[in-house]
C-alpha cells in the first residue's frame, strides 16, 4: 500500500513544475509579443518604403509635385494634382450618394423591418460588402457605363446644359466613363460598410431610450431624428469617414470606369484618374529605378498619408462614440 | 370665444399631427427605397454574373491553361495559382494574426504598447490594398529582380492577418474567467491555458475569422498586379510569376476578344460564388452558434 502512494507523490509534485511549463511561459510570452511588435514593424516598413521610394520624385520636382497637374512620361514631368483631385472628388461624390442610401438602409434594418426580414436583408448587405472589387469594376464597365452614357449624361445635359454656371458640370462627350460613374460604383461599394457601422451604433443604444421616445408618442422617424441620431452622432460620422477612406483607396473598380485621363476640369462626366487607378494603370510601363516609378511611389505615399489620417480620424470618432455609450 | 379658441387649438394640433404623420411616412418610404436600392444592386451584380458567366462553364475551364485568343483554353492555371497564393497567404497570415490576437487579449490587454498594436492592426485592416502591393514590390520583387508567386502570397498575407487579429482578440475576450481559473488551478502554465483551453474553446470563432480572411484575399487583384503579375502558362514555381483568377479576369475583361471576355465573366462568376458562399457559411454558422 505504501509503495504506490510514495510513487505517486513525487509524480504529483513534479506535475506543476513541468519542464515545458517553466520554460514555456516566458518563451511563449516573448513569441506573441514579438509577433505583435512585428505588426508595428510592417506598418513602419510600409511608410519607410513608400516615402523612400517616392523620394526621387519629391526631390526632383520639389513642392511643385503636389500642385502640378502635368503627367507627361515623354518629357519626364510628373505632378500629383490631377490624380489627387480625382481621388478627392470621386470619394466626395460617392459619399453624397452612399450616406443617404446607408442611412436609409440602417434605419430600415433597425426600426422598420420585422426581425426575420432584417436578418435576410442584413445578410444581403454584408454579401454586397464581400463582393471583390474587380467584380464591381466589370459590372460597372459593362452595366453602369452604358446607362450613364445613354441616359444619365444626356438627361443631365438636357437639364443643366443651358443653365449658366452649371453647364460646365455636364460638359464633354458622353463616354459613360469618368468621375461620375466612378463615384456611383464607389458609392455602391462603400454603402454596405457604412450601413454596417450605422446599424451597429444604432443598435448599441439602450432600448429604454428608444422606448421612452415611443412612450411619449413619437413616431419612428422622430425617435430616429431626435433620440437615436443625437445619441449616436459620433459613431455615424466615424462610419462615414471610414467609408470615405475605403473609397479613396479603392483601385480595381475605379480603374475600369474612371476613363484614365490626367485632367482637372469642372465636368463631372469627364474621364479622370484617382491616385490608385493611376498607379494600377501606369505601373506596367514603369521600370524599377525610373523617375516615373518614383512618381508613382510618391503618389502612393500621398495616398497612404491621406488614408491613414482618415482612418485615424474615424477610429478616434468611433472610439469616442463607444466611450460616450459606456457612460 | 373660449370654444372658438379650443377649436383653433384642436385644429392646429390636428395639422401638427398630420405633418408629423406625413414626415414619418416620408422617412419610412425613403428608408424602404434606400434598402431596395441596395438589394437591387446586389441582385443586379449577381444577375449580370450569372447571365454572362454561366455560358462559359465547361470542363475545359478547369482542365486547360490560359491560351491566346482563338485557341482552346481555360483558367486552370489561374484557378490553381489563386488557390496556392491564397493558401500560402493564410498559412503565413493566420498564425501571425492568431499570435498577435493572443498578445492583445492575454498579455498586452490595455497597455500602451497593446493599444498601439491594436490601432496599427486596425489601420492595416482598412489600408488600401494597392499600397500593400507596392510595398511588397519594393521589398520582394525589386531586390530579387523578378515577379513571383511567393511575393503575391506575402502581400495577401499582410491583408489576411489583421482580420484574424481582430476575430482572435474578440473571441478570446469571450472566454469566461472561470475556465482560465480552472486551468490555472490544475497547475497548467499560462501558455497551456491559453492555447489548449482558451483558444480551443473559441476555435470555431477563430476559424470564422480565418475563413473571412480567405474570402477577402481570394478576390484581391490590385496587390497581385505588382507582385505575382500573372502568368498565362501553367506554373507551380513560387519563384516565378504566377497566374491568379482575379488578375486573369482583369487581363481578359480589358481585351477585345470574344472568347477571352467569356472566360473573364465565367472566372468572375467563380470568384464571386466562392467568396459569397464562404461568407454565407460563416455568417449562417455563427448565427446558429450564438442563438
Amino acid at each position: 500500500m505504501e509503495i504506490p502512494a510514495r510513487q505517486s507523490l513525487p509524480a504529483m509534485k513534479k506535475a506543476p513544475s513541468h519542464q515545458g511549463g517553466q520554460k514555456g511561459d516566458p518563451a511563449f510570452r516573448l513569441l506573441v509579443t514579438a509577433t505583435g511588435v512585428g505588426v508595428l514593424v510592417v506598418l513602419g516598413a510600409i511608410i519607410a518604403v513608400m516615402v523612400s521610394g517616392g523620394w526621387k520624385a519629391f526631390s526632383t520636382f520639389g513642392p511643385g509635385f503636389l500642385v502640378s497637374a502635368v503627367w507627361n512620361p515623354v518629357t519626364q514631368h510628373f505632378g500629383a494634382a490631377a490624380p489627387v483631385f480625382g481621388t478627392v472628388i470621386s470619394s466626395a461624390l460617392a459619399l453624397l450618394v452612399a450616406v443617404p442610401l446607408a442611412f436609409g438602409t440602417a434605419f430600415w434594418l433597425t426600426a422598420l423591418a420585422p426581425p426575420s426580414a432584417a436578418a435576410v436583408i442584413g445578410m444581403a448587405v454584408q454579401l454586397l460588402a464581400a463582393v471583390p472589387s474587380i467584380i464591381f469594376g466589370m459590372w460597372g464597365f459593362f452595366v453602369v457605363v452604358p446607362v450613364v452614357a445613354h441616359y444619365v449624361q444626356p438627361a443631365a445635359r438636357q437639364l443643366l446644359g443651358h443653365v449658366p454656371g452649371l453647364s460646365a458640370l455636364v460638359a464633354g462627350a458622353p463616354f459613360g466613363t469618368g468621375l461620375f460613374t466612378a463615384a456611383l460604383i464607389l458609392a455602391v461599394m462603400i454603402t454596405p460598410s457604412i450601413t454596417a457601422v450605422m446599424r451597429d451604433v444604432f443598435l448599441s443604444m439602450p432600448t429604454v431610450l428608444r422606448e421612452s421616445g415611443y412612450g411619449l408618442g413619437a413616431t419612428r422617424w422622430e425617435v430616429m431624428r431626435h433620440v437615436v441620431l443625437p445619441w449616436s452622432r459620433q459613431g455615424v460620422v466615424g462610419g462615414i469617414v471610414l467609408g470615405m477612406g475605403r473609397a479613396m483607396g479603392e483601385t480595381m473598380a475605379v480603374t475600369f470606369v474612371i476613363g484614365d485621363s490626367n485632367h482637372i476640369g469642372w465636368s463631372l462626366f469627364a474621364p479622370a484618374n484617382t491616385i490608385a487607378s493611376l498607379i494600377a494603370l501606369e505601373f506596367p510601363e514603369s521600370p524599377a529605378g525610373s523617375l516615373k516609378l518614383a512618381a508613382l511611389m510618391a503618389l502612393g505615399a500621398i495616398l497612404m498619408a491621406i488614408s491613414f489620417v482618415t482612418l485615424w480620424f474615424s477610429r478616434w470618432l468611433l472610439a469616442r462614440g463607444e466611450q460616450a455609450a459606456g457612460r | 370665444m373660449k370654444a372658438n379658441n379650443t377649436l383653433m387649438r384642436a385644429d392646429r394640433s390636428a395639422s401638427l399631427l398630420w405633418r408629423r404623420h406625413i414626415c414619418d411616412k416620408l422617412a419610412t418610404g425613403l428608408s424602404w427605397l434606400g434598402m431596395l436600392i441596395v438589394v437591387f444592386m446586389l441582385g443586379s451584380i449577381l444577375w449580370t454574373l450569372f447571365k454572362n458567366g454561366l455560358a462559359g462553364m465547361s470542363v475545359h475551364l478547369f482542365t486547360m491553361s490560359m491560351a491566346a485568343p482563338g485557341q482552346p483554353g481555360g483558367l486552370a492555371n489561374a484557378i490553381v495559382g489563386s488557390l496556392i497564393q491564397t493558401g500560402l497567404a493564410i498559412l503565413i497570415g493566420a498564425p501571425a494574426g492568431l499570435m498577435t490576437g493572443i498578445y492583445l487579449a492575454e498579455y498586452g490587454t490595455t497597455s500602451r504598447m497593446a493599444r498601439i498594436v491594436r490601432f496599427v492592426s486596425d489601420m492595416l485592416l482598412s489600408a488600401p490594398s494597392i499600397l500593400i502591393g507596392l510595398f511588397i514590390y519594393m521589398m520582394l520583387v525589386v531586390p530579387f529582380g523578378h515577379f513571383s508567386g511567393l511575393s503575391g502570397a506575402v502581400a495577401l498575407a499582410i491583408l489576411a492577418m489583421p482580420i484574424v487579429v481582430r476575430t482572435t482578440e474578440d473571441m478570446l475576450r469571450l472566454v469566461p474567467v472561470a475556465m482560465r481559473e480552472a486551468g490555472i488551478a490544475l497547475g497548467a502554465p499560462k501558455w497551456r491555458v491559453i492555447l489548449f483551453i482558451c483558444v480551443r474553446a473559441v476555435r470555431a470563432g477563430i476559424m470564422t475569422g480565418v475563413l473571412l480572411a480567405v474570402a477577402r484575399v481570394a478576390g484581391e487583384t490590385a496587390p497581385l498586379l505588382f507582385t505575382s503579375l500573372g502568368n498565362s502558362e501553367w506554373s507551380l514555381d513560387l519563384g516565378r510569376p504566377m497566374a491568379s483568377l482575379p488578375v486573369a479576369i482583369y487581363q481578359y475583361a480589358g481585351s477585345a476578344y470574344q472568347d477571352w471576355m467569356q472566360q473573364a465573366w465565367t472566372g468572375a462568376l467563380l470568384v464571386t460564388l466562392g467568396v459569397l458562399i464562404i461568407n454565407i457559411v460563416v455568417r449562417v454558422g455563427t448565427r446558429g452558434g450564438r442563438s
